[in-house]
């Protein structure tokens, strides 16, 4: 069993499809939704934790990708630009999970494991150092 | 014990003073006490980097032919003063493109003129008898400029109120993102390292002081705009000030975009990271005990921003020991705390400066005027004719 952090993207004709019920019942993948953003008519964008056998997830992301369903599964390295990066901490103040924090040394650091890409961070940080790269 | 000026500077000449920055100066009292402390050291460097919004710099373009007294001016389509003489403008920090908006604004072009990239000049004027020409469009760089210097009018604060939001809904300030029902705190201060906290009575820091300032050398040209000594008690008695700025000037061309960088602030606009390194000679005992205080002995107060009035609620002190731990207490509830300047670069900043004394690079200036020690900061009244 493997957990993985996946931001689905669907397009206006599959929004009304129950694609996460899909996952669970068809590939036996247990789900837990950490942020939705939906416009009717137009697009959607959920982001959600998937846990399951390595082959079910992979059959189930293959299943969204056939109907259309965009799948990106987060990188687990890359979030904030280090030059531009100035450790000041801004974003720490907006991440709630606590995937951005300070080390005792007064450096940014970035827990992947604890991100849920609300992408709070991203408006937070005064040196636009941060951009929704955090997939793969 | 008592030290002057002159004989601390004899001292970094010869090679032989002793520089520590603040952090390893509280350390040192910590082990040995301030008294023994005050015999050892001979300098303590402080520093601070974080968004100082009342910064800008004063240009010279040198004339063209013919030649022009610009009246209205953009660097790369942001609005700079034109009410100077023919060829002089000040480019404030904070203003924003006209084209870009709030993405890039003067502080993200000083940045770029620091990194040699070239940047588009227009103006345009109503012509004169002497100054001809009506309209300039051209590029130049941080090379083709007479004189290049940042003229910050209020920089360095000596504490800074922190923030949080009561609201139900998040609000975007120029204290960050502050979260609804009091989700988060923000703070800016760099706390023991702050270098006019730590000389509270301004023994050491006047007109005409030595600074780093952006990766150059700078001066501390006059006391700041809002600049006011403000005394209280926090809770357990310790004495809390906060209001005393400094306006400091420098040259462009020695700066370095490390410790000078431009900032945006989400729906509330641009700002400017600058970075203030200051040494103070510990002069006797009495300027040790303050520079010895520790995070856990300065206090702030945290204000309610979500109440958009000159007088905001507040929510009492927090030492910076607190508010550095992550997390903070009111009313019952843990709310998790972040600065929004940065301490590894204030870290970097006080490290730098301290070497640079070492190595006899950088030697310290006595005040040649005293900053105002009284002054009550007034509000600005609504009035009719």
């Amino acid at each position: 069993m493997k957990t993985i952090k996946v931001a689905l993207f669907f397009p206006r004709e599959r929004i009304e499809d129950p694609v996460i019920y899909t996952l669970s019942k068809n590939y036996d993948l247990m789900f837990s939704i950490l942020q939705a953003e939906i416009y009717p008519g137009e697009s959607g964008r959920t982001i959600i934790a998937l846990t399951g056998t390595e082959e079910n997830i992979e059959k189930g992301l293959e299943y969204c990708r056939s109907i259309g369903v965009e799948a990106r599964i987060f990188d687990k390295s890359i979030i904030h630009n280090d030059d531009l990066c100035v450790d000041c901490g801004a974003c720490t103040a907006v991440c709630i999970p606590g995937a951005l924090y300070l080390d005792e040394k007064g450096s940014l650091k970035f827990d992947p494991e604890k991100c849920h890409a609300c992408g709070h961070c991203v408006k937070a940080c005064p040196m636009r150092a941060i951009d929704l790269n955090v997939f793969i | 014990m008592h030290r002057t000026f002159d004989e601390v500077n004899e001292k970094i000449k010869s090679g032989e003073a002793v520089v520590m920055t603040a952090e390893e100066f509280i350390a040192l009292t910590k082990e040995k006490g301030v008294k023994a402390a005050t015999v050892e050291v001979d300098v303590v460097t402080c520093a601070t980097f974080g968004p100082m919004c009342s910064s800008g710099a004063f240009l010279n373009f040198g004339h063209s032919d013919p030649p022009m007294r610009m009246a209205e001016i953009w660097l790369n389509d942001v609005q700079a003063y034109g009410g100077l003489a023919a060829v002089d403008t000040y480019i404030g920090a904070t203003q924003p493109s006209e084209t870009q908006g709030m993405e890039y604004g003067g502080a993200h072009v000083i940045q770029d003129l620091i990194d040699g990239k070239k940047v588009r000049l227009r103006a345009r004027s109503y012509g004169t008898a002497c100054y001809p020409r009506r309209e300039i469009d051209t590029y130049i760089t941080l090379d083709d400029l007479n004189q290049a210097y940042l003229y910050n009018p209020r920089n360095a604060y000596q504490n800074y109120a922190a923030a949080t939001n009561s609201t139900d809904t998040p609000i975007y300030t120029y204290m960050g993102i502050l979260l609804p029902k009091m989700s988060n705190v923000t703070y800016s201060t760099s706390g023991e390292l702050s270098p006019l906290l730590k000389d509270p009575d301004l023994r050491t820091i006047g007109v005409g002081t030595r600074i780093f300032l952006g990766g150059a050398i700078g001066y501390v040209a006059w006391e700041g705009t809002q600049c006011t000594l403000n005394r209280a008690e926090a809770d357990d008695g310790v004495e809390w000030r906060a209001g005393a700025t400094i306006a400091v000037v420098g040259n462009l061309r020695e700066m370095n975009t490390r410790y000078i960088r431009a900032a945006v602030y989400e729906k509330y606009g641009i700002s400017m990271f600058v970075g203030i390194g200051m040494a103070m000679p510990v002069l006797d005992e009495e300027l040790a005990k303050q520079l010895a205080k520790g995070n856990d002995r300065l206090y702030t107060k945290v204000f309610d921003y979500g109440v958009p009035s000159r007088s905001r609620p507040d929510f009492g002190w927090f030492n910076y020991a607190q508010l550095r731990s992550g997390s903070i207490e009111i009313n019952g509830n843990r709310i998790p705390t972040a600065p929004l300047s940065s301490l590894k670069i204030a870290r970097e900043i006080a490290e730098k400066l301290r070497d640079m004394i070492i190595k006899g690079e950088f030697l310290l200036t006595e005040p040649v005027a005293k900053l105002p020690m009284e002054g009550k900061f007034k509000p600005l009244e609504i009035r009719g004719d």
